[in-house]
């Protein structure tokens, strides 16, 4: 069973159609690229699995749970997705540490005491030892962006979505984001990543979709996506962005 | 190229060029800053006393002998306003927290809090501050409530209460729009409840975002705690009244002038200083 | 009939003013000398011997005028011929009934006709203005000879402002409620010591106040009698002290359950609680007036006044 389904998800705001009908599964420890034009309708359906918009049709299972049933409590399935956005968006009155601690203290309940270990850990890890009581903004945008992953990650999700994080970030600087994303593959970490970095998707991913026009035209492995796209759209946008 | 220290003449050694010529130009404007004010000064110092009732102003207004007789009574009522405005600060600030959460509520269910948080800041904030005093001070206690629940105290305060909890409702509801819905989403996407979003997110930059012109309000209810004096206590506003009409004499007035300068002049430029500090932040 | 007269005269007086200014402005501004010795000079001469006549003309009606008085207010009104009074706003009963002082109704309107009467002005030469107490102090021109609310006429004041001779002399007397005489008050200094006191800031009651009961607790002050008796009626204070009339008048018809407790007679008193007519410093109009109110004190004119019009203030209790 797949980790994530999704069964004609239709999504729109007023008269713009955003999802048509979007069909996509992703297996426990895949990565999944979503890659396509500005205005696609990546992001949204990233907030849409994660249920911070709400869909108006179709269905969104988790283990096999439809976790799009309206009017269900949406906190604790959030709690189970972690998402980071491509402005960071750390909260600037707290230090990094605080930001990391925050979710896990308020919505799971952990003290302050029992966190202190797992999260000096979780920053270790991402070598901002040194950075965990620095504020956002005395860090840099990859910093920032690595702490935001670590908040997310300090919930222990079991998806991770990735909204173009390294697309605010100066050039030199995405490097550093993108091993984060190595590093969790490496570890198993089931992913869904809205990116324009080719190379990365290519590289890493187990399935590339391309959305075009609200709906997801054509999908597949990145080699067949990227060295022998079925359609002309996809064909005309890798053109583009290559 | 024989002396690369070499500094131009007139200036302190160990400067740059620029540097230099910035102390030059900032010592120009500083002694033109200077001089104009000195002018100006003068001009009102010396013309002022010239106009023909000067005389009788300065005997009504500035008179020495009358300023002595009545400052120290005018210092002692002045603790009247201090101690007013000490217990009403904190509930105005915790009323329009409330009213200000009430505007901001989502839930239709309480639907009746957002009306009421709407039509309480838009009728408080259109009344004149005295005429809820009179209102609330003279128009509440006749409706036979015994001592003490009928002192002019408690409802002179309750009325400047609602009155400035109002606008500090409105201050802060803006400084909860101020902040981007991204900070909430992310929030949201943590697990985190509307509530502890409110409480651990939004709140806290919001009330920092607007503690500057919170703190313009707070100096705006300073001088407001005079006000009170129509519904009967003796505050620094009517003993000056009290030593005006006993002595035909206007100068307790400036006495009592004087005072509320002496506190809201610092507290002024102290907001100002945060409002800069923000803005510089922001920018 | 009365109307159409008094218009012709306004239309006299006018006309009368503006050679008036005429004749003053000739008179400090005469015209450069070397224009008499022009050609055209001639011209202009003839015109000011016009012009002089005219002054002189002018002059003798404004005698013939004044001479209907005969008064030492010559000159000394703010305008010529016009007695121009302040009273407050509004004027309270029973100085002035029915906030109408031109009726010449009530004590201090009474009065006041009588004063313009002495000085040789007649009932519709006196034109009344109003004024707060604070625009009666301030430094500047006034637009008023005297005004009239009942000031009490003391040394700190006479600093700043000239009062009049008095025209009364006052007993003050305490205004409370039913339900405080209930409660158990009575008309002995004691019992009024432990009473929650409310006067109006503007006037001498508070002085009088400490003076005289010395309350326990601090007393609560108001701009004006409505204020206080707002406070009464709301129960915030339980008595007030006013000037007799002022507080019978409020008693019976302002509080509700209003009660006239008792009085502290004038004559006990050190310094007791004198009205006087108020003026700008230095306002000779003042001797004149204060001749004016002598003759009607002793004349009786000024107890006979009292009697039509304050003869409710007799017979209040004392307090002891
Ligand atoms: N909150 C919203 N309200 C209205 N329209 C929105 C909202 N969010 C996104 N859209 C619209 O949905 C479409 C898809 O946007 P988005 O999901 O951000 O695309 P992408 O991430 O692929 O660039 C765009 O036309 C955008 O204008
Ligand atoms: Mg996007």
């Amino acid at each position: 069973m797949a980790k994530l389904a999704l069964q004609s998800v239709t999504k729109s705001f007023g008269d713009n159609i955003v999802c048509r009908g979007i069909d996509l599964s992703v297996d426990e420890g895949e990565m999944v690229c979503l890659i396509g034009a500005s205005g696609s309708g990546k992001s949204t359906l990233l907030r849409c699995i994660n249920l911070l918009e709400p869909i108006d049709d179709g269905r969104i299972l988790l283990d096999g749970v439809d976790i799009s049933e309206p009017g269900l409590d949406p906190q604790p399935i959030r709690a189970r997705i972690g998402i980071v956005f491509q402005s960071f968006n750390l909260f600037p009155h707290m230090t990094a540490a605080e930001n990391v601690m925050l979710a896990p203290r308020r919505v799971l309940g952990k003290s302050r005491e029992t966190l202190e270990a797992p999260v000096k850990a979780l920053f270790d890890r991402f070598d901002l030892g040194q950075r965990m009581q620095h504020y956002p903004d005395q860090l840099s945008g990859g910093q920032q962006q690595r702490v935001a992953i670590i908040r997310a990650l300090a919930m222990q999700p079991e998806i991770m979505l990735f909204d173009e994080i390294t697309s605010a970030l100066d050039p030199e600087l995405v490097g550093e984001v993108l091993d984060v994303l190595r590093q969790l593959r490496t570890e198993g970490m089931t992913m869904i990543l809205a990116t324009h970095e080719m190379a990365f998707a290519r590289e890493l991913a187990d399935k590339v979709c391309f959305l075009d026009a609200s709906r997801i035209l054509e999908e597949g492995p990145p080699e067949t996506l990227f060295s022998n796209p079925r359609e002309d759209r996809t064909r005309a946008f890798l053109k583009r962005v290559l | 190229m024989t002396d690369q220290t070499s500094v131009p003449r007139g200036s302190a050694p160990g400067l740059t060029r620029r540097q230099a010529y910035e102390q030059r130009l900032r010592r120009r404007s500083n002694t033109l800053a200077a001089g104009s004010t000195l002018a100006v000064v003068l001009a009102v110092v010396v013309l002022v006393p010239l106009a023909p009732g000067w005389d009788a102003v300065k005997r009504s207004f500035f008179n020495g002998q009358v300023f002595a007789k009545t400052f120290p009574g005018l210092l002692d009522a002045f603790l009247m306003n201090v101690a007013i405005f000490l217990w009403c600060a904190p509930i105005i600030a915790i009323l329009g927290l409330v009213i200000a959460l009430f505007r901001d509520v989502r839930s239709p269910a309480l639907y009746p809090l957002r009306l009421f948080g709407a039509i309480y800041t838009d009728v408080f904030r259109g009344l004149p501050v005295i005429l809820v005093i009179y209102l609330i001070g003279f128009g509440v206690p006749g409706l036979g409530l015994p001592r003490p629940w009928n002192s002019p105290y408690v409802w002179g305060s309750l009325a400047l209460i609602l009155v400035y909890a109002a606008y500090v409702a409105e201050v802060i509801r803006s400084g909860i729009d101020s902040i981007h819905h991204s900070q909430r989403a992310a929030a949201a996407s943590l697990g985190l409840s509307d509530g502890e979003t409110m409480r651990y997110v939004v709140l806290p930059q919001a009330i920092r975002n607007v503690a500057p012109a919170n703190m313009n309000l707070f100096i705006a209810l300073q001088k407001d705690v005079a006000l009170l004096s129509f519904i009967g206590p003796v505050e620094v506003f009517r003993q000056a009244g009290v030593y005006k009409s006993l002595l035909a004499n206007f100068t307790p007035y400036v006495g009592a002038a004087v005072i509320f300068l002496a506190l809201t002049i610092p507290a002024t430029r102290y907001a100002d200083y945060l409002m800069n500090k923000q803005r510089r932040r922001q920018s | 009939m009365s109307l159409r007269l008094r218009k012709s005269r306004a239309g006299l007086s006018l006309t009368h003013g503006f050679v008036q200014m005429l004749c003053w402005s000739l008179d400090k501004f005469p015209p450069p000398s070397n224009l008499w010795t022009t050609q055209q000079g001639r011209t202009i001469r003839q015109m000011k011997t016009v012009i002089t006549s005219a002054c002189l003309l002018a002059a003798t009606s404004s005698v013939a005028l004044a001479a209907g008085h005969g008064s030492c207010a010559d000159g000394l009104t703010l305008e010529e011929n016009v007695l121009t009074i302040a009273t407050g706003n509004p004027a309270y009963y029973p100085w002035v009934l029915n906030d109408a002082p031109e009726s010449g109704e009530g004590y201090e309107a009474a009065v006041a006709y009588a004063i313009a009467e002495e000085l040789g002005f007649e009932a519709d030469a006196v034109k009344w203005v109003r004024t707060s107490f604070d625009e009666a102090i301030q430094p500047g021109a006034k637009d008023f000879d005297f005004n009239m609310q009942q000031y009490s006429i003391t040394p700190e004041r006479e600093q700043m402002v000239d009062f009049s001779l008095p025209y009364y002399t006052s007993a003050m007397a305490v205004l409370t409620t039913k339900g405080v005489v209930d409660a158990g008050a009575t008309a002995t200094l004691d019992s009024l010591k432990g009473l929650v006191w409310g006067a109006d800031a503007n006037t001498t009651a508070l002085p009088m106040l400490t003076e005289i009961v010395a309350p326990e607790k601090d007393p609560l002050l108001y701009g004006d009698n409505t204020d206080v008796t707002a406070a009464m009626q709301a129960n915030q204070i339980d008595a007030a002290l006013f000037d007799l009339p002022t507080a019978l008048y409020l008693s019976a018809v302002v509080v509700e359950g209003g009660v006239l407790l008792g009085q502290f007679p004038a004559e006990r008193s050190e310094n007791p609680d004198q009205f006087g007519l108020l003026f700008e410093e230095g306002n000779p109009l003042r001797d004149c007036v204060n001749t004016a109110i002598t003759a009607l004190t002793e004349s009786g004119k000024l107890a006979e006044i009292e009697a039509t019009w304050l003869q409710e203030a007799t017979g209040v209790p004392v307090i002891e």
